[in-house]
């Protein structure tokens, strides 16, 4: 499934790649998917459980680099 | 109101002089379940700050008027960001200042005692990770026992002091915490001692901590002797100071005694913590005061911070060192083993010199308790 939207929140520290994330999912509708860059290590496990948390779908979550890549679907 | 940081000294008076005070955890919840600031007169309330987003209304009614409140998280960003939202609906409220991280590599030092020809003994507690450090002084000579990555802290401290460190020791090969004890001896121009049978696959030298090879601090004859005493490690080796402490390492702890698996070896290793418990520490004089390389409960903890007991009073209270039956001491130590310490692989791969990663990996991976015990 293709990201419809892509976040980059690249050098950002926590809390602001879960607060960009989640002003960007409002905007978005039911069953979009975001697809988060992140550099953060903190903020890993933080997507993560916002993802549940807020209802959404964790599709893929991956390493590259340094470089976090996420891919949620609006639930 | 204005949001005011808290630093990790005032939470860790706090903690010791047991106030109580009202905690709350903005990190998410697997993180609040793993490990957070313990304290025997703390009340908490964990919400992740992700869902305090919209408002923190809602909570504030759970928030105690007549307590000191801090918000606590991983670094403190969120947690600065939560506090001040609770500032504007006219809260007074803290946030730690530096956050878990600034918990876990705090460290307060605390003078144990005199020695008796002249010298001190004081211990570093890292109260937030619960490992515990020494440093032994005499005639402007130091000897650093167990230190921790925080290598500044005890640089400095010697520096105020005005003595020397010639020796740096580890007790074992650690699995929890990455050892200063190289970096210091490389900083001072010291030695590094390390038990050899720990050392099989270390990549740099070290000189070889075995019994019978005491060593001095000073002009004064402050002798530390080792004592062979495996069963944490292999290689685990205890130190008897100036005729009076017992610095136990990972061996033996004030509620609990060391376990044996995380070097993957609980099964064959079991006899030999048994032999070192029972036999070895049998023999010395009750009179000892042990000084551990951890706590793990903050009751373990002396009204002054410090972490010591009396060896026979230890020997009458520690159920580790009250189990008559060797299967059930062997099924204590090995049946119902707590989960293993964070990346504990990685620590043994770092502290053997394999591995050498940046700071920032290093703090990650030695998130949590240390997990060293089994009670």
């Amino acid at each position: 499934m293709n990201a419809n939207k892509v976040l980059d929140a690249k050098g950002l520290a926590c809390p602001m790649p879960v607060v960009r994330a989640r002003k960007v999912m409002k905007e978005m509708e039911t069953g979009e998917v975001l697809e988060i860059l992140a550099t953060d290590k903190g903020s890993v496990a933080d997507l993560a459980a916002w993802s549940k948390s807020g209802g959404h779908d964790l599709l893929e979550q991956k390493e590259e680099g340094g470089i976090f890549t996420f891919r949620i679907q609006k639930g | 109101m204005i949001v005011q940081p808290m630093t990790v000294s005032t939470i860790t008076k706090k903690v010791v002089n047991k106030e109580p005070f009202f905690i709350l955890d903005v990190r998410n919840e697997d993180a609040f379940a793993d490990w957070k600031i313990e304290g025997e007169n703390i009340q908490y309330l964990n919400i992740p700050y992700f869902d305090l987003l919209d408002g923190v209304e809602e909570i504030l009614g759970r928030l105690p008027v007549d307590q000191d409140i801090v918000v606590v998280c991983a670094k403190e960003g969120s947690s600065i960001m939560v506090a001040e939202m609770i500032a504007e609906e006219g809260r007074a409220v803290h946030y730690l200042q530096g956050g878990m991280k600034a918990w876990s590599e705090h460290l307060e030092p605390v003078k144990i005692g005199d020695l008796r020809n002249g010298g001190e003994l004081y211990q570093f507690v890292r109260i937030g990770k619960g490992c515990l450090s020494y440093m032994i002084i005499s005639d402007g000579e130091a000897v650093i026992l167990d230190a921790t990555r925080m290598t500044d802290v005890f640089l400095d401290f010697a520096d105020k002091l005005n003595v020397k460190i010639t020796h740096s020791i580890d007790t074992h090969l650690h699995a929890d915490h990455i050892s200063g004890g190289r970096k210091i001896a490389e900083a001072t121009g010291g030695t590094y001692w390390l038990p050899p049978k720990d050392a099989g696959e270390v990549t740099f030298a070290y000189e070889a901590l075995e019994e019978g090879r005491d060593i001095r601090v000073g002009n004064t004859k402050i002798e530390i002797q080792p004592l062979y005493s495996p069963g944490h490690t292999i290689g685990s080796t205890s130190f008897i100071v100036d005729d009076t402490y017992l610095l136990s390492g990972d061996i033996l702890f004030i509620e609990s005694i060391g376990r044996p698996d995380l070097a993957g070896l609980a099964e064959d290793w079991v006899g030999d913590l048994r032999e070192s418990l029972y036999k070895r520490y049998k023999e010395l004089s009750e009179e000892l005061i042990v000084l551990p390389a951890h706590f793990m409960i903050v009751d373990e903890l002396n009204v002054d911070g410090s972490v010591s007991e009396k060896l026979g009073t230890l020997f009458a209270e520690n159920r580790g060192l009250n189990i008559e039956d060797e299967t059930e001491f062997r099924e204590m130590v090995t049946g119902n083993l707590p989960p293993q310490p964070n990346a504990y692989q990685q620590i043994r791969e770092t502290n053997m010199g394999k591995v050498t990663p940046d700071e920032e990996s290093q703090r990650e991976m030695e998130i949590g308790p240390n997990r060293c015990a089994v009670r």
